[in-house]
């Protein structure tokens, strides 16, 4: 096992080196730079020796393949360099916003499988039944509904009921602070988006596991320990949903990596400083050297999620075996 | 004055905003101390160094750190001439040497907020880095100082501007809310590493250490900055506000929701004319509206390499297409834009008066003439089925509004134009490299300066900033004189030559509208005035809060 994991860990080199030569060279093709925008500000004039001195600064005045190897050389040292926006360290740049996109991923994982799993067990159990219908619709309406949209409507319904109810219209909090530094300031901005992200989350959610046990509560297996009068409970959740359980952690594992890198217009919706809202700014800016940093970040995320729910899956299933 | 200081009420059940004027009575309400302002901001910061960066989502959050050493009267920011001393003491100096020199006297009471006193050393040693930046160290804002031949401080309170000619420009350049004076010894500090011979130099990119109102307490990148008050200021009594925090909020909903739920008091940008109508509705009197010209403009460029715009006629034709006068009232009401005027800031000394301007090109105020002779000139110039793409920005407001209301215009006169919307940096990539047809350009500065502003209009040979890509060695010649020029009779006369040559004669440029300032914040926010131009009026030493 161990040797199984050493050898994804080494595979995730060449991957995440893959992505950032990807973006190298992507982020160059588009037209303009981030001197250009700098200096340029809302539309004033801009002096064709302030952008020389800005382009020498961040070596954009080299050719493409002296721009490389710096940057490969930096990333072959673990020198991430420094946003060309701000100047500060790229650690520095991503160290908050991962806080809060790890927050926001994992209570949008926690609310939407706290949701989907007996949601797509019931479905499944009480097939054709007022109570799976009852779950589909509301599945199907999670996937139809995009989570900003949501975001909207939570936004806009809190501030028209409160101050229909009490007078003077409330909004959640619009600056972020860490939990361990304000508990309930923190919760009152990033429920809501996790709210709004695990309900899309869970229906998805909802759908596989119900298409994963009608599968599972077909096989011979079911039958034969129903024959042998096992009790019913035991069936569903020793053997049914623990053997419907891989596909659905596959899911999980997908959706969670995504959470943190991508959900950019929820972020903004909920003005949340995070990784997404990030992603945009730096692009905005052709901040090469933070885009480049977060795709192989967001690349590095999905790998070792990937990794993860690979090695659930023996968990789940003592035939699977890693070596 | 062209502004005033407006409060909407709100005619609930009527659906009905009406409008009223602020009364002198609330402006003489007395300060109370205490506080802390929360304002959202639609932009990030990129660094904090001022001389360096050109965006007001550094302005809002830093400025009230630093001091200049002059500024715009705070009192008075819709005046476009009434300068005061910030850092300097007494009334603002005159020039001397034949307007050669200003001299100035640098108060003795000034400690940067880690104590260190202020001397004249570190105004000389803040201009230098601005106006005679070292090698590898970006000043934006150096071209506006053309006119500076040296600085020196005589002794410690002393600082002397030499110039190499008189100039009008040179006040209004150092007012500019960017020129944050920085500590002599900040700027000479050494790497601790020995590596980088400019890090006094970039210091401030990422420390802070001013003068200002308020001391830096932290800053949460992409979220918020944050200020206490300074007990050490150098203006009597002030700030009145405990500290404040500048709270970063791309998305123009969130800054709107924001103030509506009262997270935020305030929002120094601007907002559309249907948002300030949604606050208004929704909070009534708890909202206050001031308005003003802005000192932005958005621009037709006429990329002049490219036939047919190289015609004159052409150009004149499809300026003459343009009704301004009725879009000035049908606009106003959907987008930031409002006042119809020449390349002057509207209630400038320099700006043009309407019965001249209704003599040019594009203005004239009977538009079926106009557009005749549009016809008539496009006919002549054997360019009638004229078609181009309208380069501009993906931005609504207001560029995306006034590009689509442009082709509506330019269609009546049978021109097809396509709109060709591109993420800003190529906006500017295409501009600068002149492959596009006609774009719209804007031009969007602090303090009014014409005198320097118009330097947009001078050939692109010498001002990359020219998008229209022409060469015109007259209107060269008639800018440097308006540039050396003191006497303010004389440079209206160079103004109206060189801004008639720029709009009819050769109509080289095309104006669209000049912006509209929209403030709507919450009413409990007082002393801030506002000011013809989103990067003015930010140290925010004279806001305070009365929430009753």
């Amino acid at each position: 096992m161990s040797k199984y994991v050493v050898k994804r860990v080494l595979l995730m080199i060449p991957t995440i080196l893959g992505a950032g030569i990807l973006v190298f060279l992507m982020m160059r093709l588009l037209p303009g730079d981030i001197c250009l925008i700098r200096i340029a500000g809302d539309g004033m004039g801009v002096s064709d020796e302030a952008l020389a001195r800005c382009r020498a600064e961040f070596g954009l005045d080299k050719p493409l393949w002296a721009q490389f190897i710096d940057f490969a050389v930096g990333y072959a040292t673990f020198d991430f360099g420094k946003s060309m926006w701000t100047t500060n360290p790229i650690t520095h740049e991503i160290g908050l916003r991962f806080q809060l996109s790890l927050q926001i991923a994992i209570m949008g994982t926690i609310t939407a499988v706290a949701i989907a799993l007996p949601l797509g067990v019931i479905s499944a159990i009480r097939q054709n039944t007022w109570m799976d219908y009852v779950v589909r619709t509301f599945a199907i309406a999670g996937i139809a509904i995009p989570s900003f949209w949501l975001g909207i409507m939570i936004i806009l319904g809190m501030l028209i009921l409160t101050q229909i109810w009490f007078g003077s219209p409330w909004m959640l909090p619009v600056e972020y602070r860490p939990i361990w530094e304000d508990p309930l300031h923190n919760l009152s901005q990033t429920i809501w988006p996790a709210l709004a992200t695990g309900y899309r989350y869970s229906a998805v959610i909802t759908r596989m596991t119900r298409s994963a046990m009608l599968e599972v509560l077909r096989e011979d297996y079911i039958r034969t320990a129903r024959a042998k009068g096992l009790m019913e409970k035991v069936i569903r959740t020793r053997h049914a949903l623990k053997n419907a359980m891989l596909p659905v952690v596959t899911l999980i594992g997908i959706e969670f990596a995504f959470l943190i890198g991508g959900l950019v217009v929820t972020e903004q919706v909920f003005n949340l400083n995070g990784l997404g809202q990030l992603f945009v700014d730096a692009v905005n800016a052709h901040d090469y050297t933070l885009v480049q940093a977060l795709v192989m970040l967001v690349v590095a995320v999905f790998v070792v999620t990937n990794l993860v729910v690979d090695l659930v899956y023996a968990w789940f299933d003592p035939r699977i075996h890693y070596s | 004055m062209t502004i005033a200081r407006k409060r909407y009420a709100l005619a609930l059940g009527a659906g009905a905003v009406a409008l009223a004027v602020v009364g002198g009575s609330a402006l003489a309400d007395m300060p109370k101390r205490g506080g802390v302002l929360n304002f959202v901001v639609g932009s990030k910061i990129p660094t904090y160094d001022g001389h360096r960066e050109s965006t007001f989502g550094m302005i809002h959050p830093i400025r009230p750190f630093y001091s200049l050493l002059i500024r715009v009267n705070p009192e008075n920011p819709q005046s476009t001439t009434d300068y005061q001393c910030d850092l300097c003491e007494g009334a603002l100096p005159s020039a001397t040497n034949d307007g050669k020199t200003y001299t100035f006297s640098v108060r003795k009471d000034v400690k940067f907020h880690d104590g260190t006193p202020l001397t004249a050393h570190d105004i000389k040693a803040t201009f230098d880095k601005i106006i005679f930046p070292p090698e590898g160290v970006i000043s934006s804002r150096k071209p506006q100082f053309s006119m500076v031949e040296s600085i020196e401080a005589p002794d410690d309170h002393t600082v002397v501007f030499n110039l190499r000619y008189p100039s009008g420009a040179f006040i209004p350049a150092i007012a500019a809310p960017f020129n944050f004076v920085f500590a002599k010894k900040d700027l000479e500090r050494e790497d601790p590493e020995g590596q980088d011979p400019l890090y006094g130099m970039k210091w401030h990119q990422t420390n802070i250490n001013g003068t200002g109102a308020f001391r830096f307490v932290q800053h949460q990148p992409g979220a918020f900055v944050e200020g206490a008050r300074y007990d050490g200021y150098h203006h009597d009594g002030k700030p009145y506000l405990d500290g404040f925090k500048a709270i970063s909020a791309p998305k123009t909903a969130v800054r709107i929701n924001a103030i509506r739920g009262d997270r935020a008091a305030i929002e120094f940008r601007g907002f559309a004319p249907k948002q300030r109508d949604d606050l208004v509705a929704a909070l009534g009197d708890r909202i206050t509206v001031q308005e003003s010209d802005w000192n932005c403009q958005l621009l037709i460029s006429i990329n002049h390499k490219k036939p047919p715009f190289d015609d004159v006629r052409v150009r004149q034709a499809l300026m003459h297409a343009v009704d301004r006068w009725s879009a000035s009232d049908s606009l106003s009401k959907i987008a930031i834009v409002k006042t119809v005027a020449g390349i002057v800031f509207p209630s400038h000394g320099l700006a043009i008066d309407d019965a001249t301007l209704k003599t040019y090109a594009g203005f004239w105020p009977d538009i079926d003439k106009a557009r005749a002779e549009a016809k008539r000139l496009l006919k002549e110039a054997g360019a009638e089925n004229l078609t181009f793409d309208l380069h501009n920005r993906t931005v609504d407001m207001p560029y995306r509004i006034l590009g689509t209301w442009l082709i509506g215009e330019w269609k009546k006169i049978g021109v097809n134009v396509t709109q060709a919307g591109v993420a800003t940096s190529e906006w500017y990539a295409t501009h600068r490299a002149g492959t596009h047809d006609l774009g719209i350009d804007a031009n969007c500065q602090s303090v009014i300066n014409p005198v320097a502003d118009v330097g947009k209009y001078t050939s692109r040979s010498g001002n990359p900033a020219n998008y229209s890509h022409y060469e015109d060695p007259a209107l060269d010649e008639m800018h440097d004189r308006l540039l050396r020029s003191g006497d303010p009779a004389e440079q209206a006369e160079i103004m109206r030559a060189f801004e008639k040559r720029v709009l009819n004669d050769e109509a080289h440029y095309g104006m669209t509208l000049w912006w509209n300032k929209i403030n709507p914040h919450r009413s409990y926010v007082k002393g801030w005035k506002i000011a013809p131009s989103h990067y003015l009026n930010q140290h925010l030493d004279q806001v305070w809060i009365d929430k009753g």
